[in-house]
């Protein structure tokens, strides 16, 4: 297993509270990696240490190393908005940008200067909606508001946004909880349709999605990692009495 | 299950009830006979020539003229200083909200702004005469603009300043997520989502400055010419106003009143234009 990304002894605070104690733990690449847990444990903050959201909440300490490729992203030289591109994050709830369809797919792609001319850029809109699955619903109304999508539509919108800045690993967090059955499916489906090219790391707090989609397993509780392994050993033969606990639904 | 009329909860509502309307009737009834006033006495001396000519000699005791002096005038500072502040406003707003955040600093800033808020006009005024003084420069139009744009910047930039913060958090995020700067979000993401807010802004800020007299009465001056150069004395409406009916002459008064009405059309066109302005604008939005 190479890892893609490197976590060492990640300590976070929220103030003087203690979201995440002594982490480590490496992401397999190119796999879709599942952080569970009970509410509150740190799945989210785990999630959000890897894009550098943490510090978008006032009061937060960081300590510790998160490598991406072997390049940590808390060094102080560090450009945080190479890392944002190279780790994508499809949120919790689907954020349309203020702006049309077309451009909320080439927004990302024209603030890093990723093309030369429109023609190229029509190409790369087309590209990257048709890998989110929904180019086919939305290829006649590329320049209506964004918002006149619906809700599962807006959040594969999210993940044309997210994958046209070519990025090297998705973060979800939890990006089906707020859609329904049949649009959390589709989401479901691409992620495993893309997860031979990125590294995926999806924070859940449903049982049954984590297996549907997890290769590696991440379980935490109270800020900590419990237990971490591949999916197919994890859920079967847990080695930690919390994990087997949590598996069988005692919390 | 029956309903209790003067049960306790239900008696208390009713009352709160009879208050808010009360309210809202007292503030729309204190509108209306504004409206009603400056209409029916000014109405009758609303006539063309008032609004096509300026002044000719002996305006002020009933003789022919009107007040284009004081109509462009008006328009031209209020616009001037309109434009002067939201350069200023807009970035102090972004800087606020996407940089300072909450921080004490950003808290200071506010405070400072709404001290500025509380300042009468007049104060303004007087600080820019003397000013002026200092730089030896007689009234005029420029100095008439920089000062209003004064008065107006707390307004606009805190009006701004509560429109952004309303922003949903997660918006900047998604953008932040792309790897945006802070200032592509303010510029691609926080402008659009929040402009017709950020109309608004401007909006109350140019209804304060139009409708102001005290800030331009030591710096813009007073005169009958129409207004030609930004180094020259200029007339404004507020100003007409007061000068007309400050005069014992009972048909002066009447189109004191008319300056009024015309004051009024000005500030309410422009609210209307630019609420349509602001409808057109939003549809992009993230509701």
């Amino acid at each position: 297993m190479s890892a893609h990304i490197d976590v060492t002894n990640l300590n976070v605070f929220y103030g003087k509270q203690q979201a995440l104690t002594n982490v480590s733990i490496a992401i397999p690449r190119q796999q879709i990696t599942v952080i569970m847990g009970p509410s509150g444990c740190g799945k989210t903050t785990l999630l959000k240490s890897f894009n550098r959201f943490l510090e978008l909440t006032d009061g937060t300490t960081i300590t510790g190393a998160v490598q991406v490729d072997g390049q940590n992203i808390y060094a102080g030289d560090v450009d945080v908005t190479a890392v944002r591109k190279r780790v994508g994050l499809l949120a919790q709830r689907p954020t349309p940008l203020p702006m049309s369809i077309y451009d909320n797919v080439c927004y990302g792609m024209q603030i890093h200067q990723m093309r030369t001319n429109k023609a190229d850029y029509a190409v790369a809109v087309q590209h990257y909606l048709e890998l989110a699955g929904l180019w086919e619903e939305v290829k006649t109304r590329l320049h209506e508001p964004a918002t006149s999508l619906s809700i599962g539509q807006q959040q594969r919108l999210c993940l044309a946004r997210g994958l046209a800045v070519e990025p090297e690993v998705i973060l979800g967090d939890e990006p089906t909880s707020a859609l329904d059955p049949i649009s959390s499916q589709h989401i479901e489906k691409r992620l495993l349709e893309l997860k031979n090219q990125y590294t995926t790391v999806i924070v859940t707090h449903t049982l049954r999605q984590a297996k549907r989609l997890a290769d590696y397993v991440i379980f935490m509780y109270m800020g900590e990692v419990v237990e971490a392994g591949v999916a197919r050993e994890l859920f079967t033969n847990p080695q930690q009495e919390r994990t087997r606990q949590y598996l069988e639904g005692v919390f | 299950m029956r309903r209790q009329p003067w049960n306790r909860r239900h008696l208390i509502e009713r009352i709160m009830q009879i208050a808010m309307i009360g309210s809202l009737v007292i503030v729309a009834l204190c509108l209306g006979a504004i409206l009603w006033t400056i209409i029916v006495r000014g109405l009758p001396s609303l006539t063309w020539q008032m609004i096509s000519q300026a002044p000719k000699g002996g305006f002020y005791m009933g003789k022919a003229g009107g007040v284009l002096n004081a109509i462009l005038g008006s328009l031209y500072l209020a616009t001037g200083a309109t434009a002067l502040a939201i350069v200023f406003a807009l970035p102090i707003a972004l800087y606020l909200q996407t940089y300072l955040a909450t921080s004490g600093w950003a808290q200071l800033v506010r405070l400072a702004l709404d001290v500025l808020w509380g300042i009468p006009s007049i104060v303004y005024g007087a600080f820019g005469f003397t000013l002026m003084i200092v730089l030896g420069v007689r009234a005029s139009l420029l100095a008439g603009i920089i000062v209003l744009a004064l008065v107006e910047l707390p307004i606009m930039t805190r009006a701004m300043d509560e429109v952004i913060r309303r922003l949903p958090r997660d918006l900047a995020q998604a953008a932040l997520a792309l790897g945006s700067t802070k200032l592509e979000v303010a510029l691609r993401v926080i402008i659009p989502q929040t402009l017709p807010g950020i109309v608004t802004a401007v909006l109350l800020a140019f209804g304060r400055g139009i409708g102001d007299a005290a800030a331009v009465l030591f710096t813009a001056g007073y005169t009958d010419r129409i207004p030609t150069s930004l180094m020259r004395p200029t007339a404004s409406l507020p100003l007409a106003v007061f000068f007309q009916l400050g005069t014992p002459y009972p048909e002066v008064r009447e189109r004191g009143y008319a300056s009024a009405l015309i004051l009024t059309i000005i500030v309410l066109v422009v609210s209307f234009g630019s609420r349509w302005l602001a409808a057109r604008l939003q549809r992009y939005t993230v509701k």
